[in-house]
């Protein structure tokens, strides 16, 4: 009995592995009611599951770095010279 | 904001402003994805503005049935197939590498010491954005096929799919690097909180 409770129920160094998965909603059925019967009983975890979704939005949220002026002029050159070459330029 | 779509029609029309709004928004992603195809900075760099050419000269002929980040790094990466590559793209992975170091677990697989709680902290967005170059700066020391599924499904938020087709990878694959590279920033940003005191 007792064995078949280990293989049946996650360890939390197991759990970590399956984050991912599970917020990709990856999981097969039965693994991903088994990683939320683990949460269910572990704040560690659950805590950790919750670390990860705001790793995952802080990278969502990085602002695009800002050109240098001097890339900006370059580019709005490059522009008009692709323009100009028309659609189907020289390459 | 202005969306990529209004840009895209801003630029059909031939809007410089447009454009480099554009470029903005999306240059330093490229650069990063560019380097790990090529050798140098240098030869990132020449393949960047080729992408570029390609979308000002093929914008026309777009017709959004992928979104244009999608578009985008699909330029990318073909013109940096071309141009010189490194063919890595097919390396197994290293098998081992925990999301968590083993240290933090007992010997039955669970939690050595009760995880410090820092979750709601930086989900504040004050706190989120003095976080941005913190996490920056760990994005780009991922490993770089790490790196490079971070920043186009995570930064970039493609779909997985998109991803995988962009990366030339397997879902799988791009499963397993999306959770190591993502745990490696969670990793990061445990460090950072603890360095900083809360």
């Amino acid at each position: 009995m007792v064995l078949l409770r280990r293989r049946e129920d996650l360890v939390c160094q197991q759990v970590v592995e399956l984050v991912s998965d599970y917020l990709e909603d990856a999981l097969p059925r039965s693994e991903r009611k088994r990683f939320e019967r683990h949460l269910r009983a572990c704040p560690n975890c659950t805590a950790y599951l919750e670390q990860m979704r705001v790793t995952i939005a802080t990278a969502g949220r990085l602002t695009t770095e800002d050109l240098s002026p001097e890339a900006r002029e370059e580019f709005t050159e490059l522009f008009r010279s692709w323009r100009a070459d028309g659609p189907d330029g020289p390459d | 904001m202005e969306s990529d779509v209004e840009l895209l029609a801003r630029l059909r029309d031939g809007d410089e402003q447009a454009f480099v709004i554009l470029v903005g928004r999306y240059q330093g992603s490229l650069l990063r994805v560019a380097r790990t195809f090529v050798p140098s900075d240098a030869v990132a760099e020449e393949v960047v503005q080729d992408t570029w050419m390609g979308v000002v000269r093929g914008v026309d002929r777009f017709e959004g049935r992928s979104s244009f980040k999608t578009w985008l790094f699909r330029i990318l990466v073909n013109r940096a197939r071309t141009s010189g590559v490194r063919e890595h793209r097919h390396l197994p992975l290293d098998p081992t590498e925990p999301a968590v170091s083993p240290d933090r677990f007992d010997g039955t697989g669970a939690w050595a010491e009760p995880l410090t709680p820092w979750e709601s902290d930086v989900d504040d967005r004050l706190v989120a954005e003095s976080w941005g170059p913190a996490l920056r700066t760990a994005i780009d020391g991922l490993p770089e096929r790490q790196r490079d599924v971070v920043l186009l499904r995570d930064v970039q938020r493609l779909p997985s799919e998109d991803v995988c087709e962009v990366l030339g990878i397997t879902e799988g694959n791009q499963r397993v690097l999306l959770h190591r590279g993502r745990s490696r920033l969670r990793t990061v940003l445990e460090s950072e909180l603890q360095t900083r005191g809360r």
